[in-house]
């Protein structure tokens, strides 16, 4: 798939493809999602803001340039001072990421130095390259510390330099996501306004978005890490009255997907907070979530994976080959994808009902 | 201009905490000096956590240090490389938002000078700082305000504004035209996203003895001008009526 290059969020060229109930495809402008949304219709985002996760420094014991990537956190406790990180070798952006030099050996104890910031390796996440470390400051001097030294995480397929602006969705809130949620960037202030007019919601959750790639493949293996998250009440509200009232749940993007499956409980969303461990996939049964507005994905990774949950692995390969043929594009700043779990998909799941079930008979709307 | 009513300076009669105000995360810029110096402390002795942000290190560091609950943060709202860095640093610092106060302010020509004598740079210092800072911080901030206005919280933008805004006084010029500018763009925001629950007002606070006021007005008779914390004050009603107020 061709990547997206310029970090632009919304670009009148960017397309969505549509896969509805029926697994029908349609290719569309961005611009119409909002024709595609319906009175009942519940949209829930990711209001996570993008903490500029990429700091460049020292690693004191051997001297020699690392990089630093965060890469989670336990909970979303705004004193929290402890990270996981993936740590690299001497490089920039610049360097495809499989393609960065490994860091120097490193140990529990080591302290790092990056600009302002230092820490200290409290121990080693069972790989070279994934480590729990803890900085050295107060709260205030950390967020001084990440705004003016910390760069956000990118890609070799952006060339320019990202600027926090253009990682920060038009409803970026809690600095809490290591990567953005970028399912987000197709969202705009008049989309969300008009989300009301349709006769819809629009209601958010709080998730730590974390890293899609490490460069290492055993490190890509175990994404996404464990990502906490956060349901306010009002959403979780929400989204128990739409699904008690058979309306459809639209999550914007995967990690919307990945919190709100985990914080069901006997078919009702739990307001609070809570850390997302389990991955979604082939045989995940979605409990809450009908529909994901998210980017396109190559097979291979998780969020890939996490399609398949709403498609089967026909439906999949059919919208990926269409994907291809219509030349979207891929990555952050890439176009979309809006995916309805299918019908034959809920089939799989309920093996005696191998019968096409009509949309009116499932009583969910498709796809205008 | 007109000069403000003459104000005997008095101690604030505060209440050391507020139940309104200690339930509030509040931002404003400009707050080592003047109006902007005196809601911080007003805020803070309320018991509202503060987050403020000021051009210099040591008048920042100053503040912080003798006001409890306030997070200074070095940062020149007219330079655009500096809004979303320093949006980070209020909402990780605070955890949220329920209100932002755009006061820091810029007179654009000092002395005051008519337009033809302006230089287009001063011109544009005014707007970059009355204008487009507080257009970048309200939106670099706007999805910190909306979700304290989906969960049910305060979500209010104060522009501080004035009455060159609205009167054509000759040599008020640059700083006018901006200040005319960002209270256009307060209404017309606040027609945009009341519904969502995200409210916009513009606040005059009147002539304030203040050192912005004395570089405009350095012969001004300072007896007649009303103090920065009487000022605040005024605000800060203002702040408990549009929350009293259904969003």
């Amino acid at each position: 798939m061709i990547a997206a290059t310029a970090p632009v969020q919304r670009s009148p060229r960017r397309r969505v493809m549509v896969v509805d109930l029926s697994g029908q495809i349609r290719d569309l402008p961005r611009a119409a999602l909002i024709d595609l949304i319906q009175p009942g219709d519940l949209v829930v985002a990711n209001d996570a803001a993008t903490i500029p996760a990429s700091l460049s420094g020292i690693h004191l014991p051997s001297q020699r340039p690392i990089e630093v990537r965060l890469a989670g956190v336990p909970s979303l406790d705004p004193h929290n001072r402890e990270f996981s990180a993936v740590v690299f070798g001497e490089g920039d952006f610049h360097t495809r990421t499989e393609d960065w030099p490994q860091p120097p050996w490193l140990a529990p104890g080591d302290r790092l130095q990056m600009g302002p910031l230092s820490a200290k390796i409290l121990q080693l996440l069972d790989h070279p390259r994934l480590v729990l470390l803890k900085f050295d400051h107060s709260r205030d001097e950390l967020w001084a510390g990440l705004a003016h030294h910390g760069r956000p995480i990118q890609y070799s397929y952006v060339p320019v330099p990202l600027a926090l602006w253009d990682v920060w969705t038009p409803i970026a809130g809690p600095p809490v996501a290591f990567e953005p949620p970028s399912a987000g960037f197709a969202l705009s202030w008049q989309l969300v306004t008009e989300t009301r007019v349709a006769g819809a919601q629009f209601k958010t959750i709080t998730h730590a978005a974390g890293l899609s790639s490490t460069g290492d493949p055993e490190l890509d293996k175990r994404l996404p890490f464990d990502e906490p998250y956060r349901v306010p009440q009002a959403t979780a509200d929400a989204i128990n009255q739409a699904k008690s009232s058979g309306k459809r749940i639209i999550a914007v993007g995967t990690t919307v997907v990945r919190a709100l499956e985990h914080a069901v409980h006997e078919g009702k969303i739990a307001a609070g907070e809570n850390l997302a461990t389990e991955r979604i996939g082939a045989r995940t049964r979605l409990q809450v979530v009908d529909a994901l507005l998210s980017g396109t994905h190559e097979p291979g990774t998780s969020h890939y994976e996490l399609l398949r949950a709403f498609l089967t692995d026909a439906e999949l390969e059919r919208l990926t080959t269409e994907l291809n043929v219509r030349e979207y594009r891929t990555h952050e700043f890439g176009d979309s994808v809006l995916v309805s779990q299918t019908i034959n998909k809920l089939a799989e799941h309920e093996p005696r009902c191998r019968m096409p079930i009509s949309a009116s008979t499932m009583n969910k709307p498709s796809f205008a | 201009m007109k000069t403000g009513a003459s104000q005997t300076r008095t101690g604030s009669n505060v209440r050391s905490h507020d139940g309104l105000f200690s339930q509030l995360r509040i931002a404003l810029t400009g707050g080592t000096s003047g109006l902007g110096l005196a809601l911080v402390r007003e805020f803070s002795a309320r018991g509202a956590h503060v987050a403020f942000l000021a051009r210099h290190a040591e008048p920042v560091a100053k503040v912080e240090r003798e006001t409890k609950n306030t997070h200074g943060i070095v940062a020149d709202v007219s330079d655009k490389d500096a809004i979303y860095p320093a949006a980070l640093q209020i909402v990780g610092e605070l955890g949220g938002l329920e209100i932002l106060i755009n006061n820091a302010s810029d007179l654009g020509t000092v002395p005051l000078a008519l337009l033809a004598d302006t230089n287009c740079e001063d011109l544009e210092k005014a707007i970059a700082t009355n204008v487009l800072g507080p257009f970048r911080l309200t939106k670099a901030l706007l999805g910190a305000l909306s979700a304290s206005a989906r969960e049910g919280r305060a979500a209010l933008v104060i522009n501080i504004s004035s009455d060159a805004a609205v009167t054509p006084y000759p040599r008020w010029g640059a700083y006018g035209a901006s200040k005319a500018a960002l209270r256009h763009l307060t209404e017309i925001w606040n027609k945009e996203l009341s519904v969502e629950g995200v409210r916009f007002l513009s606040f005059d606070p009147g002539d304030m003895d203040t050192p912005m006021h004395a570089l405009a007005i350095p012969d001004a008779d300072r007896t007649t001008l009303k103090t920065a914390d009487a000022a605040a004050r005024d605000l800060i009603t203002a702040i408990e009526t549009a929350l009293s107020r259904p969003a």
